[in-house]
């Protein structure tokens, strides 16, 4: 199958699920018992007729599925209504989208690139003391709770205060020049990527260090190695590129792991990502802002995994629908 | 019977999963007998003590002559220089400590009533041998009881997700065609939305005025509910195989109906690695209810669990100088790594194909 036309039919595949995602996501936070207006209509700065205006979007005098049907209409258009602090629901969004995604893409990048040389030289040294090590390690480090781990780091940076204490800028931000905000944005990263690299990357060690064994162990393997191909040239030559496709299917899983850990990091560290918003908008019971932040976080993880399939389709050819 | 021996006797082999084992089975048998090992009953609340720290044990006194362990009560004071309260020790009586002493009453298994503890004081001192928090709970008798809510949470979700991702897949699997078509792009959808999104926000539609009991029922059930999806695929995938091999079409051309190959003849197959799965995700359930209660939206106060005792944790300040109030995150770690490296030694016995 041609490459494109496999990425086409990915793509159409994905169009239902996110479809179903819509519907659950809506039919969950409908069926609770809480009025989706009660915030606004406590607010005496929102005037009635923003309530009288919301109360028309979302078709609340209408049966269920109406609501539905309205809702996602004006969700697809970019309409997703006002916080309870009367704000746009999507330009709130917007700016939380990016700094997780931030979070989430130096993340992956970091545990990669570390996990897979690790994995690879564990699985060639097995059963040596540096394999049981990182057997070791890696184990101790699935089993820490991220949040436990983040409180900890927060610990660390008060303690020797080399890194700030949680946000993602510093509060003279503005007066500083482009190469000074980008630096200041880094040094607000560290810990939150230090913290989820470490989780993510103890499950990726492990990944790799069992998808090289059993390349290592297979006839092909065995044979280049018998007819005099040098070690090196079969491990980083044929074995490496075979062991490395499971990851790259784990890579969208990964995505979803990485949005649900980052939740509980971002809001130790007071990171202004989407998982933090989502739940500071489930505490103030903001329907609007916890309905469209579901639907985005789904909406990302599902374009993680198709990312993800398609890389995989590139690096190798034989994957089918 | 002999199966489950020779199945014992290879993790007793490995060292490292044997003492995970051990350490798994004390944990148990910890929350089991909880009322025994606690000191203070599960209601205790003495706000006067908020913050107390651990009592110190002495077995040496001033003469450094070996005394049977000792400990004295703290002193409350308030500094008006720094406006903080601070403890300080009673030293002008000793308070004995006591194996099997006589403390509050309780019902083991809800049979037996009897006051036997495993550790007590001489009458009068305030034995909190792991501090107190904000609200004067005593946090070691609270590791106990809390222990009861993490440790078993995740096996009732399990009880829940299991069978029904189980009968799930095995239908979809089996039927195929449109029947499996629809079924998995359910599952996936489920799959698709973030789970620990989803997570707090089922928690946080919860109605407010809950018995505890409610809560806990429900939390298994929210947590069933996330977890299904993805191990019915993974069971689906297993019976997409199996259900080409001939002692299937063999039992089909006999008339067998389709209730009773799935239920029968397919899902036990797949039972090794059920039991794998059962082990190796129980760790998640247990960090995910803990990372629930932390935020405030699992087990409600008064009750304890891990989770919400970590709480706590969130003050900066009790980090620093009341680090007591972390030990139940060392429970959880312990709890998550002995479960870990067990579910993998099961995974090297049950499964030949996997390496070492």
């Amino acid at each position: 199958m041609k490459t494109w036309v496999y990425i086409i039919k990915r793509i159409l595949m994905s169009l239902p699920i996110l479809f179903m995602v819509t519907l659950l996501s809506f039919f969950l936070i409908r069926l609770s018992p809480i009025d989706p207006l009660a915030q606004m209509k406590l607010n005496p700065s929102i005037s009635a007729q923003t309530i009288e205006q919301e109360t028309k979007r979302l078709g609340l005098d209408k049966p269920v599925i109406v609501q539905y049907g309205l809702w996602l209409k004006n969700f697809i258009k970019g309409n997703m209504g006002y916080c309870t602090d009367n704000t746009k629901v999507s330009t709130k969004i917007k700016t939380r989208i990016l700094n997780t995604l931030l979070l989430s893409l130096f993340t992956i990048f970091f545990s990669w690139i570390i996990a897979i040389p690790i994995g690879v030289l564990a699985a060639v040294n097995y059963n040596t003391w540096f394999d049981k090590l990182i057997t070791v390690l890696s184990s101790v480090f699935m089993a820490v709770p991220s949040f436990f781990f983040a409180i900890l780091m927060l610990l660390f940076a008060q303690k020797t205060g080399l890194f700030p204490l949680g946000g993602l800028t510093s509060s003279n931000f503005s007066d500083m020049t482009i190469l000074g905000q980008i630096k200041d944005v880094l040094w607000h990263l560290a810990l939150p990527v230090f913290v989820l690299t470490t989780i993510s990357l103890s499950s990726l060690v492990r990944q790799m260090r069992a998808n090289m064994l059993d390349v290592l162990n297979s006839e092909y393997v065995k044979f280049a190695i018998a007819k005099g191909v040098s070690f090196k040239k079969v491990v980083f030559k044929h074995a490496l590129r075979n062991a490395i496709n499971p990851i790259i299917t784990l890579l969208g899983f990964e995505f979803a792991g990485l949005l649900s850990g980052a939740a509980l990091t971002e809001y130790v560290f007071q990171y202004p990502g989407l998982g933090k918003l989502i739940l500071e908008a489930v505490m103030q019971s903001d329907i609007n802002l916890v309905m469209a932040s579901l639907v985005i976080g789904s909406f990302m993880l599902i374009l993680g995994n198709l990312i993800a399939d398609i890389l995989l389709k590139l690096t190798d050819p034989r994957v089918r629908v | 019977m002999v199966k489950f021996f020779d199945f014992f006797l290879k993790i007793k082999k490995d060292k490292v999963a044997f003492i995970a084992f051990i350490v798994l089975f004390w944990l148990y048998f910890f929350i089991l007998f909880a009322d025994f090992f606690a000191i203070c009953p599960d209601n205790y609340s003495n706000r006067t003590l908020a913050y107390q720290p651990p009592n110190n044990i002495y077995i040496l006194d001033k003469n450094n002559k070996l005394k049977l362990p000792y400990t004295y009560n703290y002193i409350k004071t308030f500094n008006k220089d720094n406006l903080s309260i601070e403890y300080k020790q009673d030293r002008s009586q000793k308070y004995r400590l006591k194996l099997f002493a006589h403390g509050y009453k309780y019902k083991l298994f809800n049979l037996f009533e009897t006051d036997i503890h495993l550790l007590g004081a001489e009458k009068g001192c305030e034995l909190h041998l792991l501090g107190c928090d904000i609200n004067g709970f005593d946090v070691y008798s609270r590791l106990f009881f809390g222990g009861q809510v993490s440790l078993t949470i995740g096996f009732l979700a399990l009880l829940i997700s299991f069978p029904i991702g189980a009968i799930y897949g095995g239908i979809s699997g089996y039927l195929g065609g449109a029947v499996d078509k629809i079924l998995m792009r359910i599952a996936e959808a489920i799959m698709s939305v973030p789970s620990f999104y989803l997570l707090i926000i089922l928690a946080s539609i919860l109605p407010s005025e809950m018995t505890s009991k409610q809560r806990f029922a429900l939390i298994v059930s929210i947590l069933a509910f996330i977890g299904w999806a993805g191990f019915s695929r993974v069971i689906r995938g297993m019976v997409l195989s199996i259900k080409n091999q001939e002692y299937v079409k063999a039992i089909e051309t006999i008339g067998a109906s389709k209730k009773r190959v799935i239920l029968k003849h397919i899902l036990p197959q797949t039972s090794s690695y059920i039991i794998i799965a059962i082990t190796l995700s129980v760790p998640s359930y247990i960090l995910a209810e803990s990372g629930l209660s932390f935020l405030g939206l699992g087990i409600q106060l008064p009750d304890a669990s891990w989770g919400n005792m970590l709480k706590e944790a969130q003050e900066f300040s009790n980090i620093i100088y009341r680090p007591w109030l972390l030990t139940p995150g060392i429970l959880i770690f312990i709890a998550v790594l002995s479960f870990n490296v067990l579910g993998d030694k099961i995974r090297d016995i049950l499964d030949p194909k996997t390496l070492k």
